[in-house]
């Protein structure tokens, strides 16, 4: 490939300004949130005496170990769970290919399309009727029910290309259908698993509509749901506003920073399989 | 039949129980297998599917969510059509494509392009990080933070000033004009590194000697692009389409989040306009009509892009 000296730096300067465009709202919010409480700075102006404090301020109002728990109590209750039944279900269309698969694909499948705010009212009509209103269960259910489109289909892609030797070689040495699930076909799925989980927990982490509508007390959403409810009280306060939003960000910053390369290339693999 | 080859030399009563034995297994492991299948479709049935249902129910019926249901047939929808703020939300989804799908896919190839040519080292690299990383932030983080940014005194009427155009700041996301377009601008941060990472990815498969062969030909990079790279690159194209359009169609956090669906109506998309009817205005059926539109509109438009993406 040639590429002239010409080409490379006008390309490196469309990719500057572009990486601009990316970050600048980020330090503009940081130099904002730096700003004395309850003032309307300017958007990128380092401020004469940095308020550290409203950091500490932030953590204290938004409640922020609370927030944490019930974000990670959410994600400890959808992931596993939804890996789980997914795995299962996947694995009985794609392997043992039971009479029915191909319908039973297509149902699921059909889901992948539906946007959430068709269905929200009749999830909160339900959710009221049987008591499960206002508590995590309310975000749980439904979001692990949400996942299933994607996360068989997922799961589907990768039992179909195991060997069937494999488990009529199990079967020979008298596993039963759990233990040759559980024993054999699922530590050969670590892979699409380790995928499957992080896009899961990222997306678990960043649900608004379901918490915004099923459960009013902040401190039993997720971290996107909590998130919208401080923006209601704090819309004024902008440093105050920024210094919480950076402090409910931050998590996912540096779990993104960490595992970047594994997160990147779980959700593009998610995007093109889905 | 095997087993009929086999009846020769054996008595017909064995067969007859072979087969049933045969069947038996069979359908035990039919058995076994759907129980694997069950709790996935139980939760998908009682959580997705039958909501479902009930949308489409509640769409032909007057109510409230407390009091009785009065059957009005295709009213809802009637009053969908006829109504200029119900139907304008779907105006204002299809302006969002403009802005959540047709740029960030136009210019997530652009850029691809570019770091496929110009930038494969460390540069590279932090370029794909950096550009990836409104993907993994709550959409509600973005409106918030595009929501300061875009306000009277925020960075992007600084930036105008300080480029000696002041007479054109404004409060965005307030002004009727600029709300919709502002709203797609945050839409633009969250997707293009998105598109242009995936679609990148797409390009590293492409043979290296069909451009060889186009430079031969005396090609310019943009006839490359769109004779080469754009056809090849059809299916990853088709992806970051399908994922866009939904996001821009389906659109809620960031809105919501900027705006609410204001100035006026301005910005109202369906998937606020199904919150407001439904939970500050309790017009169930309303709302229900408005959602089952909306789900058949994403069924409608993904589906061609689908096509045309899988053709080979």
């Amino acid at each position: 490939m040639t590429v002239t000296q010409r080409e490379i730096w006008a390309g490196r300067i469309l990719l500057s300004l572009l990486m601009a465009f990316t970050i600048l709202p980020f330090i503009s919010i940081f130099l904002t949130a730096l700003h004395p409480s309850g003032t309307v700075p300017d958007g990128l102006a380092w401020p004469e005496q940095p308020q550290w404090g409203n950091f500490v301020e932030a953590f204290r109002v938004a409640h922020m170990p609370t927030l944490l728990r019930s974000s990670t109590l959410i994600v400890l209750a959808v992931v596993p769970l939804a890996l789980t039944i997914a795995t299962m279900a996947g694995y009985a269309i794609g392997h043992l290919r039971i009479p029915g698969a191909r319908v039973l694909l297509i149902l699921f499948v059909f889901g992948l399309t539906l946007p959430l705010p068709g269905i929200i009212v009749p999830i909160y009509v339900l959710e009221r009727a049987i008591g499960i209103y206002n508590t995590r269960l309310a975000i749980v259910l439904p979001l692990i029910a949400l996942y299933m489109p994607f996360a068989v289909f997922w799961m589907r892609a990768h039992f179909v290309s195991m060997p069937m030797e494999l488990s009529e070689a199990a079967r020979v040495d008298g596993a039963n259908a759990w233990q040759l699930f559980w024993r054999i076909h699922v530590p050969l799925a670590r892979a699409p698993l380790t995928s499957l989980g992080i896009l899961l927990s990222i997306w678990t982490w960043n649900q608004f509509l379901l918490a915004l509508v099923l459960v009013e007390d902040p401190n039993r959403r997720t971290m996107a749901g909590a998130l919208g409810a401080f923006q209601g009280h704090y819309a004024t306060d902008i440093p105050l506003l920024c210094a919480g939003t950076i402090l409910i960000l931050l998590p996912t910053l540096i779990l993104f920073i960490i595992f970047q390369r594994h997160i990147i290339v779980a959700l593009l693999q998610g995007a093109i399989k889905g | 039949m095997p087993s009929m080859m086999a009846s020769n030399d054996s008595p017909p009563v064995l067969v007859a129980s072979r087969q049933s034995v045969h069947q038996g297994q069979a359908r035990r492991e039919a058995l076994v297998g759907w129980l694997f299948a069950l709790p996935a479709l139980l939760v998908y049935g009682v959580f997705v599917l039958l909501p479902l249902m009930l949308t489409i129910i509640y769409s032909f019926f007057d109510w409230d969510g407390i009091g009785p249901m009065t059957w009005v047939g295709l009213d809802n929808y009637v009053t969908v059509f006829q109504v200029p703020d119900l139907l304008g939300t779907i105006i204002n989804a299809f302006w969002l494509v403009v802005w959540f799908s047709l740029i960030p896919v136009t210019l997530g190839l652009v850029t691809a392009n570019v770091m496929y040519r110009v930038a494969l080292g460390r540069f590279g690299t932090l370029a794909r990080t950096l550009l990836f990383l409104p993907q993994v932030i709550p959409l509600v983080a973005a409106g918030i933070i595009w929501g300061w940014l875009l306000s009277r005194s925020g960075l992007i009427n600084e930036m105008l000033a300080a480029l000696g155009l002041g007479a054109f700041t404004r409060a965005w996301l307030a002004d009727f004009d600029t709300a919709l377009p502002a709203v797609g601008v945050i839409g633009v941060w969250v997707l293009l590194g998105f598109c242009a990472v995936l679609l990148l990815t797409g390009m590293t498969k492409i043979d290296q000697a069909l451009y060889e062969a186009a430079r031969i030909d005396g090609a310019g990079w943009f006839r490359e692009l769109m004779t080469i790279t754009v056809p090849l690159l059809r299916y990853e194209i088709g992806v970051c389409l399908t994922v866009t359009v939904i996001a821009a169609l389906a659109a809620f956090d960031i809105v919501y989040v900027a705006t609410g669906g204001g100035p006026g109506n301005a910005t109202a998309v369906p998937g606020i306009q199904i919150y407001i009817l439904a939970f500050t205005q309790r017009e169930i059926g309303l709302a229900s009509a408005l959602a089952v539109m909306l789900m058949v509109l994403v069924v409608v438009v993904i589906l061609p892009i689908q096509r045309l993406s899988q053709e080979r």
